[in-house]
């Protein structure tokens, strides 16, 4: 019965991840560039590969904007297929 | 109609006469068919992301035109047959993106006028 006396001066902090947000929603972007490759970079990794929704927070809907918007920049040589140390 | 836009890629090896003159070749093509050119962009000589054709660097061109959906094949066609050519890729425009390449031709134009004014 000890243990109901415990007590913390700050509340921990286990499972307590920042909230998460869309970018696109937030910011009200509606078109994602596919000739902006130096922001098509903040959602991919070091090697040039997409990021899952579940890191960055996007909403589907924006989500599968972004991979289309990647998949283009590519296809125009504007990002790579395959690369190491992008960052 | 339907607002379409093309972005396509150059040898690096051609003059800068000879780029003017393929740009115009698709330019005159697409006037021939009956399509509005509504703005176009050259971005110069850029270095690929990765090779193509074995060329490390390529001159970018962009077109946005509205034309007739029949247009797209046969000016496609054009781009496969035309050797210069290393890449190219035609999108149509959906409203939001129509609005969006309007505020980024208004950024860019206000940034060119200011640029003459802050040397001056």
């Amino acid at each position: 019965m000890a243990d109901k006396n415990v007590r913390y001066l700050n509340p921990i902090n286990i499972d307590t991840q920042k909230e998460k947000y869309c970018r696109f929603k937030v910011k009200g972007i509606k078109y994602i560039d596919y000739k902006d490759p130096d922001f098509l970079l903040m959602l991919c990794n070091e090697q040039g590969k997409i990021l899952p929704r579940r890191l960055t927070g996007t909403s589907l809907k924006y989500q599968r904007k972004v991979g289309q918007a990647i998949k283009k920049a590519r296809h125009l040589a504007l990002l790579p297929y395959v690369a190491d140390n992008l960052r | 109609m339907n607002r379409y836009e093309t972005v396509f890629i150059m040898t690096p090896v051609l003059s800068a006469e000879q780029v003017a003159e393929t740009v115009e070749k698709f330019r005159a093509f697409l006037k021939e068919h009956g399509a509005a050119i509504v703005h176009e962009e050259a971005w110069g000589l850029r270095k690929l992301a990765y090779p193509i054709q074995k060329k490390s660097t390529g001159f970018y061109q962009l077109l946005e035109f509205e034309a007739d959906p029949s247009v797209i094949l046969p000016f496609e066609t054009e781009f496969r047959r035309d050797e210069r050519i290393i890449r190219f890729l035609s999108t149509r425009m959906d409203k939001h993106h129509v609005a969006y390449a309007e505020s980024r031709r208004n950024k860019s134009s206000n940034a060119a006028a200011a640029e003459p004014e802050a040397q001056a």
